[in-house]
């Protein structure tokens, strides 16, 4: 490891100054991944400012008006009831607490299974809300700083193009990168329509956990729209009356403490047998987590049918490009995101008839 | 050139003070500074979790842990969990069960499952409990997706399983539900 200066502030404005003041800084969170990075060499930070004092850790009921009158298909005025506001979540909220919440339980399913899907007892014990939000890819060239990798030096050529790509992205790459974000949680806060509360120099400013991660186009460097010294304060969850009706369908390699190979976040709202409101994202296929707004958009209004779960996952991977490579490629991702999608959506509409 | 930091660590009931490299992580203080070699430095990368231990009580990896981020902390280990050599239940049932080969894996596996056993009496869910709203209860597929973060390289995952289920025992029958999850 590098030497680094350490510091532990006292609030978030000195954080946010301390870190803006030097080009090298960085946050400290649960160091899950940061504390993997500097060992591995990746990062190698001139300063290192720990959260640890700076971010709440609460998770409270946000008063914003949500209608919660459900969507009319029966389903009870006690669990409609459940859904009239939404929530925030301290970005210093540890994954553990955040998945046993009684009120992510109930209200959004699909959080509280993304997060459990995610790394294992300890490790949910350590990373929080904001860090599990901007954790670096795994992309094994991208750790082993022995490999040439376009995010680590935008001088270098990308090496998972010819290599190992079982990881890797399908929607959304570029020639520079094929990296995947591998976070389960931010699937489910970008399917659940979540936004991040951002503290930086100039003040606060408010975005959809969907515009945060961004492609990486010619500029693998950068995961986030983040400028730097910004930090994610808190994530809130609008109050959604389907948002109680979500899950979260993680497919791996192993049955637990692996990442996704394809994961699927849906919320879905079923009347009269058609597909009234639908949310989804998906994981493991793209540099960042991926709204399907062209499965959304089929489904609206279609039967709801295992016929059209297909049609509407397919139509999501009309531009899907992927990697056909000596160590096998990720062509299979197409017909798994199909199956999981497929598969979530059928549980979700089952649910609604039970 | 790097400056130290002084810290204060409670290991096992005992307070230390230390001046720590802020680069010196929790795992490398315990063994190389205060001389507890109980957590093991399996992979030194947070995948292996031999060098769980229980910090404010719950289970983390100390070599993913900065030492200087865990001033003031309660730390204990699985020596920590024996006091004056008395097994805790935990370490009693791993004995009866035959959990361990080699024994490398063990002390993070011990103080993996007190954890684990904690987070179920507070009602906390996993990756395979079907309904998120019922009751927790500490069935083999339950411990075996708790302990997943536990490798062990001689595959003693079995008697691992059968091991923490017996300490599981009523408390795990008698279960919680969503109304007890405070934390």
């Amino acid at each position: 490891m590098r030497p680094f200066t350490y510091a532990r502030p006292d609030d978030a404005e000195a954080a946010v100054a301390t870190v803006g003041a030097d080009p090298g800084a960085v946050f400290l969170a649960g160091g899950t991944n940061l504390l993997d990075h500097l060992k591995l060499g990746v990062a190698t930070p001139s300063s290192v400012v720990d959260l640890g004092r700076v971010t709440s850790t609460a998770i409270t009921e946000l008063d914003d008006g949500g209608d919660g009158d459900g969507d009319g298909d029966g389903d009870g005025a006690a669990r409609s009831s459940t859904t009239r506001s939404g929530l925030r979540i301290g970005a210093g909220a540890l994954n553990s607490d955040v998945a046993a919440h009684p009120l992510v339980r109930r209200r959004y399913p699909a959080l509280a299974q993304a997060l459990l899907a995610g790394a294992s007892g300890q490790l949910r014990n350590m990373a929080t809300t904001g860090g599990n939000l901007l954790q670096r890819t795994r992309c094994v060239y991208f750790a082993d700083t022995t490999t040439p990798c376009t995010k680590r030096d935008l001088t270098q050529p990308c090496s998972a193009r010819e290599g190992w790509t079982r990881y890797h992205a399908i929607l959304g790459a570029s020639e520079h990168c094929l990296a995947t974000h591998p976070s389960d949680m931010a699937v489910a806060l970008v399917a659940l329509d979540a936004t991040v509360q951002v503290l930086g120099a100039d003040g606060t400013r408010t975005l959809p956990v969907a515009e945060l991660h961004r492609l990486p186009g010619d500029d693998p460097t950068h995961d986030t729209v983040l400028r730097h010294g910004e930090l994610i304060t808190a994530v809130d969850l609008p109050a959604s009356p389907i948002a109680a009706r979500s899950a979260y369908r993680k497919v791996r390699d192993r049955a637990s403490y692996a990442f996704a190979l394809v994961s699927v976040a849906a919320a879905l709202g079923v009347r009269e047998g058609t597909v009234a409101d639908v949310r989804i994202a998906l994981g493991g296929v793209a540099p960042k987590p991926w709204r399907a707004t062209r499965a959304e958009d089929a489904l609206r209004g279609a039967p709801a049918t295992d016929e059209s779960y297909r049609a509407a996952a397919r139509a999501e991977l009309a531009d899907a490009d992927p990697v056909e490579s000596p160590l096998g490629g990720n062509r299979f991702k197409l017909d798994l995101v199909v199956g999981a999608l497929t598969d979530t959506l059928r549980r979700l509409t089952e649910e609604q008839h039970s | 050139m790097t400056t130290t930091i002084p810290i204060g660590l409670t290991v096992d009931g005992r307070h230390h003070d230390l001046d720590v490299d802020p680069r010196t992580t929790l795992l490398d203080a315990l063994r190389e500074r205060l001389g507890n070699t109980s957590p093991k430095k399996g992979c030194d990368h947070g995948q292996c979790g031999a060098c769980t231990v229980l910090v404010d009580g719950r289970r983390v990896l100390s070599c993913l842990t900065l030492a200087v981020a865990k001033d003031a902390a309660e730390v204990t280990t699985a020596d920590g969990l024996a006091p004056d050599g008395a097994l805790h239940p935990v370490a009693e049932a791993f004995l009866a069960h035959d959990a361990y080969q080699c024994g490398f894996c063990t002390p993070g596996q011990v103080c993996s499952a007190v954890g684990v056993l904690d987070e179920a009496a507070h009602g906390a869910p996993s990756a395979v409990t079907d309904d998120l709203t019922g009751p927790t209860v500490l069935d083999r597929a339950e411990i075996a997706e708790r302990m997943s973060g536990n490798l062990c390289r001689c595959a003693a995952y079995t008697n691992i399983v059968s091991a923490v289920a017996e300490v599981a025992g009523d408390a795990a029958r008698r279960g919680s539900t969503v109304e007890g999850a405070d934390r």
